[in-house]
């Protein structure tokens, strides 16, 4: 990137959270023992952070819970002030931080827009001027003169949203917002991004959800505890954040998960050339892969994929029955590779892979279960449906029916 | 989807500027005034129009409190009879304690209770007990008009003095500004600065004269405690008040602190107060957010 181009510059960045050992919430904890000195324990939150963001660019921070990324984009927002570096920002900066603008409850919609719109510098009558444009895009005209407290917590969400998109602002800082509010938000939200990119605003995203990353971001920033991991196109960084997730998941694997008698080694989707993708679009040819490493003797043993949405919805299951008869077993160390070609008929989304390992001898069980193997992101514009069959649409008029008189 | 086709190399807007982080004031003037008004009033107005009786509550509360005081003191102790228009007195005076003792309790947690707006946004930090305070000063317009009606109706002789009365708010606002500031950074991380500040406003209820006048203190007989009593900032504005409102023929401040020399005390005590809740308030600023 060109170093006249960057909105956003940040220099060796550090930030450490002094955390005290016993808290003094007093005054008289204070004055009994004013020699006491408090200890504190620094958490090291960021560590030598800098990276540019260029204008106009679309920039996703990602990062395993607790990793900084919130302190990032407070410190972006001058919410937190950093210990050490510079952090550099050009035009004006909106953010939407923990689900909100900072409202007041006892207000009113119209009272919190305005406010909120005088903190972010405007003077009160071109806070008014804007009110119609944030209550048009949020659809609470109905709501007006209620009190913010009164509102559900998705209406809240989507007037600060609203407030946070028609801001004008030159850069925006957007913390998980697609977390929470339902589909017809989401989509509302995804085309203010499209939108808001295509004006050439520059846009901050933090998100865990790799499927936005890969399909709205230019690029993104991978953090990793307190320092930058990976930075670069969002494909590679979503995959190294999955790696990471990945490690972390030998530990701690989701419930219902065993996997003592074997392990994943690795489970993609490819295309038929054996090409590894981790995006791929509806209608291809596509080759689901799964590598187990085992680890222990598993007799007449039965391999079963299945690929699964988010809310855990199971789509589609396949077996290593298909091929035949079970063998006799599978010894330690050998490691077993299965293929299921298929035709894409997913949409738009991402989607696990999920693998079990069963055996009918010595008694009938499952040794091996691991939902989240591996996963993929189908892309596209269409988010309707989860199926894209294959399909033929016939439409027929028929006028010769008699209308019901008034 | 190619995301990088996509750039069509805008430009940024504007130099690069810094940003250091939360600070007391700061982000130009206009927009630091601005805010300060706009939560000042709607606070104003939430706290009066959302009952069914409205400001009258406002106008009730110092009114009501000063016709207890002044049936106990003045009829049942008979109090004051020696003061020159004592109801007159009286009720200026807990007017301008009011706004005192209301507006810096009401800024103890007003840091905290915007903990919301703190945690989320980028604004200079004083707004919030400057706020508090201007909603007191709302109020305080609106109660000197009450109390102007009564010196009216109490038959006081109307004099040129009365408009030096901002001489005396003034001062009371910077003193109440600078208590504002120091206990609302204070109870970010002490919390019993709560309760310790409302027994604090309780003793100097009694200390100042409010209920009493100058000269009554001097009765006292010991030395120390009278000078310490008269020498309070408090003290000194509503002595000087009484002189220039009520009675032209009282001590006034100078004179009832002990002359120009003696008068440096309150005036250095008014400093320091001011001095110090600027100084706390702007060092806590940048990181009330993470200590909330």
């Amino acid at each position: 990137m060109n170093e006249g181009n960057a909105t956003v510059e940040i220099a060796g960045v550090h930030k450490t959270f002094r955390i005290p050992k016993q808290h003094v919430h007093t005054l008289k904890e204070r004055a009994l023992h004013p020699f006491r000195r408090t200890e504190f324990i620094g958490l090291e939150a960021l560590r030598d952070i800098s990276f540019q963001i260029g204008a106009g660019e679309f920039f996703g921070i990602v990062g395993r819970n607790g990793s900084g990324k919130s302190t990032l984009l407070k410190l972006l927002a001058g919410i937190y002030r950093a210990d050490g570096g510079s952090i550099k920002v050009a035009g004006r900066l909106a953010p939407f931080i923990e689900l909100g603008v900072g409202f007041n409850p006892d207000l009113t919609a119209v009272d919190n827009v305005v406010l909120n719109a005088v903190m972010m510098g405007l003077s009160p009558r071109e806070a008014r001027a804007r009110f119609d444009d944030v209550i048009a895009f949020a659809e609470l005209g109905a709501f007006l003169d209620m009190k913010l407290k009164n509102y559900s917590s998705g209406m809240q969400v989507r007037l600060a949203f609203s407030v946070m998109v028609q801001a004008d602002a030159d850069v925006l800082l957007i913390d998980e917002v697609l977390a929470v509010g339902d589909a017809a938000f989401q989509q509302k939200c995804f085309d203010a991004f499209y939108r808001l990119r295509d004006e050439g605003k520059t846009i901050i995203l933090v998100t865990h959800d790799m499927e936005i990353v890969e399909r709205f971001c230019h690029r993104a920033l991978l953090l990793n505890a307190g320092a930058i991991e990976q930075i670069g196109p969002p494909g590679k960084v979503s995959r190294r954040y999955l790696e990471l997730n990945f490690e972390h998941m030998e530990t701690e694997l989701p419930t219902g998960s065993r996997a003592t008698a074997a392990k994943v080694s690795d489970a993609w989707v490819g295309d038929e050339d054996g090409r590894r993708l981790d995006a791929v679009s509806p209608g291809e040819r596509l080759v689901l892969n799964v590598e187990l490493d085992v680890r222990e003797r598993i007799e007449t043993p039965t391999l079963v994929v299945w690929l699964e949405t988010r809310e855990g919805v199971r789509l589609f299951f396949a077996s290593s029955l298909e091929t035949g008869p079970p063998p006799d077993a599978f010894e330690p160390g050998e490691r077993v590779h299965l293929r299921v070609r298929f035709a894409n008929a997913l949409r738009a989304g991402r989607y696990y892979i999920g693998a079990s390992l069963g055996r009918a001898a010595p008694a009938d069980d499952i040794v091996f279960y691991h939902p989240h193997a591996g996963d993929f992101t189908v892309t596209g514009d269409e988010t309707y449906g989860l199926l894209m069959l294959e399909h033929e649409v016939e439409l027929e008029l028929d006028r010769g029916l008699e209308r019901t008189p008034r | 989807m190619t995301p990088s086709a996509a750039v069509t190399a805008p430009k940024p807007a504007g130099p690069l500027r810094e940003i250091r982080g939360p600070s007391a004031y700061g982000g130009g003037p206009r927009r630091f005034l601005n805010l300060t008004w706009m939560i000042a009033s709607t606070e104003f107005r939430l706290s009066y129009f959302g009952s069914a009786l409205g400001y009258l509550w406002s106008l009730m509360r110092p009114l009501l409190f000063f016709g207890v005081l002044y049936l106990v003191f003045s009829q049942v102790l008979r109090f004051g009879g020696g003061i020159k228009a004592y109801p007159v007195l009286l009720l200026l005076n807990i007017v301008l304690f009011s706004f005192f003792s209301e507006a810096t309790q009401a800024s103890v947690t007003s840091v905290i209770n915007r903990e919301n707006l703190v945690r989320k946004m980028h604004f200079p930090r004083m707004v919030i007990p400057l706020a508090t305070v201007l909603t007191g000063i709302l109020n305080l317009a609106l109660n000197l008009v009450a109390v102007v009606v009564f010196m009216l109706l109490y038959g006081l002789p109307v004099r040129w003095t009365w408009l030096l009365l901002p001489l005396i708010i003034v001062p009371l606002i910077m003193l109440t500004a600078g208590v504002a500031m120091l206990l609302s950074s204070l109870y970010v991380r002490f919390r019993d600065v709560a309760p310790i500040w409302s027994v604090v406003v309780q003793l100097l209820f009694y200390a100042s004269p409010v209920l009493y006048v100058a000269t009554t203190i001097t009765h006292l007989g010991n030395r120390v405690v009278e000078q310490i009593l008269l020498s309070s900032p408090l003290a000194v504005l509503l002595e000087q008040a009484r002189r220039w409102i009520v009675d032209p023929t009282a001590p006034g401040a100078i004179e009832s602190t002990g002359g120009w020399e003696l008068f440096l005390i309150p005036v250095a005590a008014f400093v320091a107060v001011c001095a110090l809740g600027l100084w706390v308030f702007n060092r806590e600023a940048p990181r009330i957010a993470e200590l909330l």
